[in-house]
Formats: C-alpha cells, sequence, structure tokens
C-alpha cells in the first residue's frame, strides 16, 4: 500500500506528503522515540501521539515510510515544514492506534 | 576504497531541538557513497542515540566518522559528567534522564542498548568527572 493511497482514505488528513509513491510493508505503533528506532524497521508506518520536532529526525534515521498521527494530534508548523524539507511524509487521525492499525489488517 | 574517508561534526549542546544535525548529515553522505539503506539505518540510528546522549547529558561533544574498507567506525567524545556504572548504563530502561527529557520521548533508557543492537562493535571509555569516549563500529 503506498503511503498516497492510505492519505485518500477517508479520515485520513496529510500534514506533509513528499513522498507519496513511498510503500507501506509494516506497521510500528510507540511513543518512546528510542524504542521505535529500536524496533521498527524501514518502510514500516508508524502509529504515534509523539508531536515534538524529533519525530522528524526519527522517521528520517529510522527510515520509515510515514508517521501517523493517532488521536487527532496536532502539529506545529515548523515541524510540517522540517517534514516536508526533509522528505518526510505525516499524516494525521483522529482515531486511536489501534483503530488506525486496523486500517491495515487487509492491505498488508 | 584507497583511502579511508573522515567526515567530523560538532555536537551543538544547547539546540535540543537540532539534535540529530551530524547523523542526518552523515546518512546522507553515505548514501552518496552508495551504502545500502540497512547499513546506513544502522549508521545513522546508533550516532543518533549517541548524539542525543551528549545534548541530554554531556553539554555536547564531538562526532567523528571514519569511512574505511569494509567498516564504518564512529567515535564519539565528550567533556560531560562521565558514567558511573557502564553496566547499570547499558541495561536496557535504565536512564538518568531528567523529566523535561522524557516528555519529549527521550529517555527511555534505551539509546546505549540501541547503539550496542545497530553497531558490530562497542566500546565505551567513561572516567567521573572527565568525560566519555564511545567507539563503534559497522561492518558492512
Amino acid at each position: 500500500m503506498k503511503v498516497n493511497e492510505l492519505a485518500s482514505l477517508e479520515g485520513f488528513s496529510t500534514l506533509s506528503l513528499p513522498d507519496g509513491e513511498r510503500e507501506i510493508c509494516g506497521v510500528y505503533i510507540g511513543d518512546l522515540l528510542s524504542w521505535v528506532m529500536g524496533r521498527a524497521k524501514a518502510d514500516d508506518a508508524w502509529i504515534t501521539i509523539m508531536s515534538n520536532i524529533n519525530i522528524v529526525a526519527v522517521a528520517s534515521l529510522a527510515d520509515v515510510a510515514c508517521i501517523i498521527l493517532a488521536e487527532g494530534v496536532q502539529l506545529e508548523r515548523a515541524v510540517i515544514e522540517t517534514a516536508q524539507a526533509k522528505g518526510i511524509n505525516i499524516l494525521s487521525c483522529s482515531l486511536p492506534a489501534f483503530e488506525i492499525s486496523k486500517t491495515f489488517f487487509e492491505k498488508l | 576504497m584507497a583511502e579511508a574517508l573522515t567526515f567530523h561534526y560538532d555536537v551543538d549542546g544547547e539546540n535540543f531541538t537540532s539534535a540529530g544535525q551530524a547523523s542526518v548529515q552523515v546518512k546522507k553522505n553515505l548514501r552518496q557513497l552508495g551504502f545500502d539503506p540497512e547499513t546506513i539505518r544502522r549508521v545513522s540510528i546508533a550516532m543518533y542515540e549517541g548524539e542525543i546522549n551528549m545534548v541530554i547529558h554531556a553539554g555536547g561533544g564531538t562526532a567523528d566518522v571514519t569511512v574505511d574498507d569494509g567498516c564504518i567506525e564512529i567515535i564519539l567524545s565528550d567533556t560531560g559528567p562521565g558514567i558511573a556504572n557502564i553496566e547499570q548504563a547499558m541495561q536496557e530502561g535504565f536512564s538518568t534522564a531528567p523529566d523535561n527529557i522524557r516528555t519529549l520521548g527521550f529517555g527511555a533508557g534505551m539509546g546505549l542498548p540501541n547503539m550496542k543492537r545497530y553497531t558490530d562493535y562497542m566500546h565505551i571509555d567513561s572516567v567521573v568527572g572527565e568525560g566519555t569516549t564511545i567507539t563503534m563500529k559497522v561492518n558492512y
């Protein structure tokens, strides 16, 4: 499933989508950034409620396909601009992480 | 590779929001050199964890990366407080990070364990009150 396809689904909104053709191959859910870097795999969709600027660096270094902000978490403009500049996809969704992960059950 | 390539970075200890710039730069350099994505991921995550540690605990430091035949070496040096008990610091979940760092999603006690997890060799030299030097190697 491509990040573009996920972004077009009902309930998902786009905050930063510089690399929408990126393929999502798995899902990782977590808010502790070092834990995410230790456990998430490249090309995962990373679901989190963390919203500070460091999520952009973590997503870049862990090489995840996109960040999905759960529970309607909002981002400061500076974080969105950094994500766009660094080529990091970020989507947002009002649902909790478990509900978001269900989206992938049939698509991965 | 005829001659080893070296990169030097200064890690700013004052600015937590820009932490990671050196590792992101290393990631770019390795990509330009044509390294495979998993090697790049291992090097840049190990280095980022070290960078974050230097910002949280040591007021910054330096990072030196050497790309040699078959091996990428990362040396992180600081003049911070040092690590009193390295064995304890290496345990997953052990952390001395302050609460404000935890609210940012760091300080989970995973930094040093992740650095070991993603590298083929890791050695910590630390003297309390003088500083810490960490040497890591990733084979490719």
